[in-house]
């Protein structure tokens, strides 16, 4: 053997070296997104729709005091990011199906932070989506409290991170059916954002659904957001969506995690 | 470089287990090419997805680089590149950004890894491409930076998963270039995976059949021809004189699978028709034998001093499907076509 180079020593301690997985990983996925920005704009089609279309219905409904952009706007963020976040596991089948997933699995690339890496990327996507958003609604009166948006924004990447986690999970565990991938993200993501009261106060219903609202925890994330937005930093309810986006996270990440690392294929 | 023991791979489906590689030994040394030849489903890919750290083996150890497969397969990450049969590159990045972010997963620093990446887009002929995105490739440039990307970091091991299954004969050829000058170059060892017979046959220096989970052979392609099929010979003698003709082709040791016939065996340029066959219809004498064309000139002696006419002969040399057919009873073409069927 004449050119024996296994790759350079690392300087980098462990934690060290786990950053830099994270950030390479994160790196390679941005870079499509920045340079066909397009993306970006296709993944919210949807919410832009019920925005425009749906949004404007709202005026004089009870329940949903006296602006409904004031309402709607932050529920319509966390719409973005169940949409968006929860279809990130598409990329994965993708690539797991065209053999790209193999090949880098097969780097001394942390899997953990193969996960991460493109968790954040998720985050990243849907921050910028949150941002136009705002930027969209700002001229129709919509009422901008800046540390308010900040942290709503915040709230809504750790919910993105979580939501996106638990869909690379479910891509890989069902990464030979990708039909069984979109059958079930389908069938979960529809009843969450209804019962979350993101279009529609679920309070207002009539008890059951009532109940099965509160024991929906981005039920907690749509309030806290409504708060925020609002400037209300302080409201009870921030607390209660910042456990739950907390809860949605740890759960995604232990999930997303726990299949990269088992990835056989 | 690769040595394994029992390396078994079950899957659990359906109904029951289906065992795709049951207990194979591998000693691969370094500098070797090896091909791993064997039909679709033999349990080839499964095998290779076990060495490249892919799949937990069921049983069995195998150490591939020096590393262990179970318990450092980080190490061996390190110093194997894998080439596997989809395609190693994402459908939206960019081709030079792939090879950049494939050399820094190694742990190379981004100058490093821009300069090697600038390198094999050269060697490879993918230099005006480097800004294309990696889906508007051609089948062939595809496969190249399949294998560019395999070997960013100068790996002492690579494992290629059927490197040229639908490529064009062009393409093929291309590709085999760049893999041969690699091997030249940096005596890095190679080993493969092909159901394409002329491909191993020409290729590797040592070519190990595998069927139904097991390997069944294990050598110099020119040696599994001659030790487990032998030369086909075919002499054309007179009318009538097939038996006694068999009778001595059997008498040569090593020689096998004697039959007989009738009719002019095509290619041989025999006249055909009753006119330029002074003994009517020839009869054929066929049989398998070890160096046939060493034994041809003394079979001919020795069917002259039994006063018989020889009107023709024929050798063909072995195939490895006459190998596999040998070996297993199937021809490895219909073995093929009937898991795709399946």
């Amino acid at each position: 053997m004449t050119t024996t180079t296994v790759a350079a020593p690392r300087r980098l301690g462990r934690a060290g070296s786990f950053l830099r997985d994270i950030g390479l990983v994160f790196g390679r996925e941005i870079r499509p997104e920045l340079r066909t920005p397009i993306g970006l704009i296709a993944g919210m089609t949807q919410p832009l729709v019920f925005l425009a279309l749906f949004g404007p219905l709202l005026s004089g409904m009870p329940g949903i005091g006296e602006s409904p952009w004031q309402w709607f706007v932050p529920g319509n963020l966390v719409m973005i990011g169940v949409f968006g976040t929860s279809g990130a596991g598409y990329h994965v089948l993708v690539e797991s199906g065209g053999g790209s997933l193999e090949r880098v699995l097969v780097t001394p690339l942390n899997r953990a932070a193969m996960l991460i890496g493109r968790t954040l990327k998720e985050a990243v996507t849907l921050l910028a989506q949150g941002v136009l958003i705002i930027l969209a609604v700002l001229p129709f009166g919509f009422r901008l409290h800046p540390a308010g948006a900040a942290a709503g924004l915040a709230l809504l990447a750790v919910t993105g991170i979580g939501i996106g986690s638990l869909s690379f999970a479910l891509a890989l565990a069902a990464k030979r059916t990708p039909s069984l991938f979109w059958g079930v993200q389908q069938t979960v993501l529809f009843p969450l954002l209804l019962l979350s009261g993101v279009l529609l106060p679920a309070d207002q219903g009539p008890a059951w659904l009532a109940t099965a609202s509160r024991v929906n925890p981005l039920t907690y994330v749509v309030e806290a957001e409504r708060a925020l937005f609002n400037g209300d930093l302080t409201a009870p309810a921030v607390g209660y969506g910042l456990l739950a986006a907390a809860a949605i996270a740890a759960v995604g990440l232990a999930a997303g995690i726990r299949g990269m690392r088992r990835a056989a294929l | 470089m690769i040595h394994t023991r029992g390396l078994t791979r079950h899957f659990r489906v359906k109904g029951g287990t289906v065992e795709a590689v049951r207990g194979i030994d591998i000693d691969v040394e370094e500098g070797e090419l090896v091909a791993f030849l064997g039909p679709n489903g033999a349990g080839k890919s499964t095998s290779l997805r076990m060495l490249t750290t892919l799949l937990p083996p069921t049983a069995g150890t195998a150490t591939v680089a020096g590393c262990d497969i179970r318990t450092d397969p980080l190490g061996a990450r390190r110093r194997i590149g894998y080439i596997g049969q989809g395609r190693g590159s994402g459908d939206n990045f960019r081709v030079r950004d792939e090879l950049v972010f494939q050399g820094r997963f190694h742990g190379m620093g981004r100058a490093e890894a821009r300069r090697r990446a600038d390198d094999l887009l050269a060697a490879l002929e993918l230099e005006g491409l480097a800004d294309r995105t990696a889906s508007t490739l051609s089948g062939g440039q595809r496969r190249r930076l399949d294998v560019a990307l395999g070997l960013m970091h100068r790996p002492e091991l690579l494992f290629l998963d059927e490197p040229t299954t639908g490529l064009d004969p062009h393409s093929r050829a291309n590709l085999w270039q760049h893999i041969l000058r690699l091997r030249e170059r940096h005596g890095t060892t190679i080993f493969l995976t092909t159901h394409y017979l002329d491909e191993a046959d020409s290729m590797a220096e040592r070519v190990m059949i595998i069927d139904h989970g097991r390997v069944i052979a294990d050598d110099t392609p020119e040696r599994l021809r001659t030790d487990l099929a032998g030369d086909r010979v075919t002499v054309t003698v007179g009318k009538g004189e097939a038996a006694r003709a068999a009778e001595i082709a059997a008498s040569i040791p090593s020689a096998h699978e004697v039959t007989t016939g009738h009719g002019t065996p095509p290619g041989t340029g025999l006249p055909a028709g009753p006119r330029a066959e002074p003994y009517g219809e020839p009869d054929t004498v066929t049989f398998r034998v070890r160096n046939g064309p060493a034994v041809l000139p003394e079979l001919v002696r020795a069917l002259d001093a039994a006063g018989l006419w020889t009107l023709a002969t024929e050798i063909r040399r072995p195939t490895l499907d006459d190998v596999f057919l040998a070996l297993t009873g199937r021809s490895l073409r219909e073995s093929d076509r009937n898991q795709e069927g399946a």
